[in-house]
């Protein structure tokens, strides 16, 4: 093998291998949404966020708008304090919109569903979503669902 | 021995043992400057052993070996390194790398060792080449070549960097009669023609004896005889005798050493 | 009794000098690759050697790795309704696990074996010999190049293992199964980490191809110098290999994942 033509060949071998890092960097995992510098963020307080991990969807009518960056316990307030980010694309959500967790399917996985309310200013960077609705946890549901029957009886 | 002097390899009491077995027990020989030199003795007697610890691949056990004045087992990598850019060795199988065409086989070491331009570079292999005759063989492959074409590449690659000294490792097994015959011309004008120093191990003895000035016998680890190619046919030992004579018994004997025949069979051991 | 017991520990001896043998001739390694600055096109020839020539195997085993992923967890998922759910799994399998071992494995039968039997024959023809007389170390003209060249081909080939065998996935759960695109696709894409399992699927792959090639390497320039001791200088070098890369997978993936 002459080594032009070997050359050849892993140059060819390199530019399979950038290709391969870039499916596997836009199309199978999420390092597009990795950029801070595109779109702003925004707080959201929740009494339980059940199964939400940091990652998850944030969507708005079943339209992906952003994902869920960070999960913290703020110990203060007892609750849990998550960070969103949002695509700038869509950088007019009013103020008194709501933010709840939802489930995808019976068993899929935990999104969070932004509903915007009729404020005429929209949230900022760094704001904070003050209308939120915790995760329905399963156990609680049933739990609540027997109390009331045992107390209606 | 010979001259102190003129000595350009001085061995003095290499000990050197593989194993359990010692190949060396005390060998003492001096390989004079600018002539050729044999290394003769039954296989097995490590003169392969002896060519690698000359060039410093092998260490010995105690003893030193002095080549132009620098103690080879003392030396540093560097400075080890710089002693066999003056070496020349020539292996058995030729020892051409595989990857690599004759020609650029040839190229090596300068292409290693220098930042000479292409030019130059093809001139000296080309003239090293057709030193050996194989200049019309320059773009083949080492798979290519016979066995004597082969030793005659690896010959001009040990040339191309002007060594003091060149060792030949076997250089007559296997080979044909022509071969035979072109590679003892070779040996010989390379000798006289650029003024270096041969070393040669060998049990080709008419072949050995025929170009050697001087020639040493080596046996169970010790010089059992030395000197020109005369002194050593007229020697006494009867060793010597044997040895030159090519006898299968004598004082080496033909059974390799073992407990009583009569003994074994019966059982009685 | 006692002449058992002398065996034994004369062979464990001997195994723990090879492997004192093995980290020595390591370092030497490491410290020849230096060198390589000077000499990149020894390089780019070994990874041709190594990256190229392995390029088909790797790619035809991650298609057919990606295809039988998708059937299997599509006909377990299916119970459940989770069918979309075969993406994310079949990218998971493969970008944490398949992609890097499998690799590995099909690595050190196709270039790390003939790593061993070349420099083996190398050594048995006396050229490694033949270069230490040219004062040329080996160190820095054969095995550094080979060395590096294997460290760096491992990961890039795992890397499109892993993306061909995405692409088999989809091949079989959309186009054959019928999983809808986007839900392959996107759960995948929101499931799959870039730097928490892209990034350490690579590592591995960058572990798994430093030790092939040490033992390929070491294997080859400590083989007798026959052709009896060549071979089983190559069969080393893809068992001790193979059970390098599945013990060391199991000991990266407790601590990554």
């Amino acid at each position: 093998m002459n080594s032009r033509t070997s050359e050849i060949l892993v140059g060819l071998f390199m530019l399979l291998f950038l290709l391969a890092m870039f499916v596997l960097a836009m199309k199978v995992s999420n390092l597009t949404s990795l950029n801070s510098s595109e779109g702003y963020t925004l707080t959201a307080k929740f009494e339980n966020i059940g199964g939400l991990k940091e990652r998850a969807r944030v969507s708005a009518s079943g339209v992906r708008v952003g994902e869920v960056t960070r999960i913290i316990y703020d110990p203060e307030n007892f609750e849990a304090m998550v960070t969103l980010r949002l695509d700038k694309a869509f950088d007019a959500f009013p103020l008194d919109t709501t933010a709840s967790i939802y489930t995808s399917g019976l068993l899929g996985e935990q999104y969070i569903g932004l509903d915007p309310g009729a404020e005429e200013d929209f949230l900022q960077n760094d704001d904070e979503i003050t209308l939120t609705q915790s995760a329905i946890v399963l156990e609680r549901l049933i739990g609540q669902v027997l109390f009331s029957r045992s107390g209606g009886s | 021995m010979s001259e102190e002097g003129e000595a350009l390899v001085k061995i003095r009491d290499l000990h050197f043992s593989r194993g359990s077995n010692a190949i060396f027990r005390g060998l003492s020989v001096d390989i004079p400057r600018g002539k050729v030199t044999t290394i003769l003795g039954p296989s097995g007697t490590g003169k392969t052993t002896l060519l690698k610890m000359i060039g410093g691949q092998l260490k010995a056990a105690s003893g030193s070996i002095v080549v132009d004045g620098l103690n080879v087992g003392e030396l540093s990598r560097n400075k080890l390194y710089d002693l066999r850019k003056r070496m020349g060795m020539l292996f058995q199988s030729g020892a051409l790398l595989t990857d690599l065409s004759v020609f650029e086989n040839v190229a090596y070491p300068l292409r290693e060792h220098t930042d000479l331009p292409e030019s130059l570079i093809s001139h000296l292999v080309l003239m090293r080449l057709h030193a050996v005759g194989l200049r019309g063989a320059k773009d083949f492959s080492p798979a290519e070549l016979s066995g004597g074409m082969a030793r005659r590449a690896a010959l001009a690659r040990a040339l191309v960097f002007d060594p003091m000294m060149i060792m030949y490792d076997e250089p007559f097994t296997g080979q044909d009669p022509i071969s035979m015959g072109v590679l003892l011309e070779l040996i010989q004008t390379v000798n006289t023609a650029l003024g270096l120093t041969s070393l040669m191990v060998s049990h080709d003895l008419e072949e050995a004896m025929s170009i050697s000035d001087y020639l040493v016998v080596i046996s169970e680890g010790i010089v059992v005889e030395a000197g020109s190619p005369e002194q050593l046919k007229s020697s006494t030992s009867e060793w010597i005798q044997q040895f030159l004579q090519g006898k299968p018994d004598g004082p080496v004997p033909f059974q390799a050493p073992a407990p009583d025949y009569e003994a074994q069979l019966l059982g009685k051991l | 009794m006692s002449n058992f017991l002398q065996k034994f520990g004369a062979y464990w001896l001997g195994k723990l000098e090879r492997l004192g043998r093995a980290t020595l001739f390591l370092f030497h390694l490491v410290a020849a690759l230096a060198s390589l600055v000077k000499r990149p096109s020894l390089l780019v020839k070994q990874l041709h050697a190594s990256g190229v020539m392995t390029l088909s195997i790797v790619l035809v085993s991650g298609l057919f790795v990606g295809m039988v992923l998708s059937l299997q967890f599509y006909n377990t998922l299916i119970d459940f309704g989770q069918e979309e759910r075969v993406g994310t799994l079949v990218a998971l399998t493969l970008v944490r696990e398949l992609g890097p071992v499998v690799t590995g494995l099909l690595f050190a039968g196709r270039a790390g074996s003939a790593m061993t039997a070349e420099i083996g024959l190398m050594k048995a023809t006396e050229q490694l010999s033949g270069l230490e007389m040219m004062a040329v170390d080996p160190f820095k003209r054969v095995f550094a190049p080979r060395f590096l060249a294997g460290f760096i081909a491992l990961p890039m080939l795992a890397a499109m293992f892993s993306a061909v065998g995405v692409m088999g996935g989809h091949l079989v759960g959309v186009e054959v199964l019928g999983v809808d695109a986007n839900a392959y696709w996107s759960q995948m894409h929101s499931s799959v980490s870039f730097t928490h399992d892209v990034c350490n699927g690579l590592v591995k792959g960058l572990v798994f191809g430093f030790v092939v090639s040490w033992i390929s390497i070491f294997e080859g320039a400590d083989c007798i110098p026959t052709s009896e001791g060549v071979s089983s200088a190559t069969t080393r070098t893809v068992v001790y290999s193979s059970l390098a890369i599945l013990g060391l997978d199991f000991l990266l993936t407790a601590v990554m994942f």
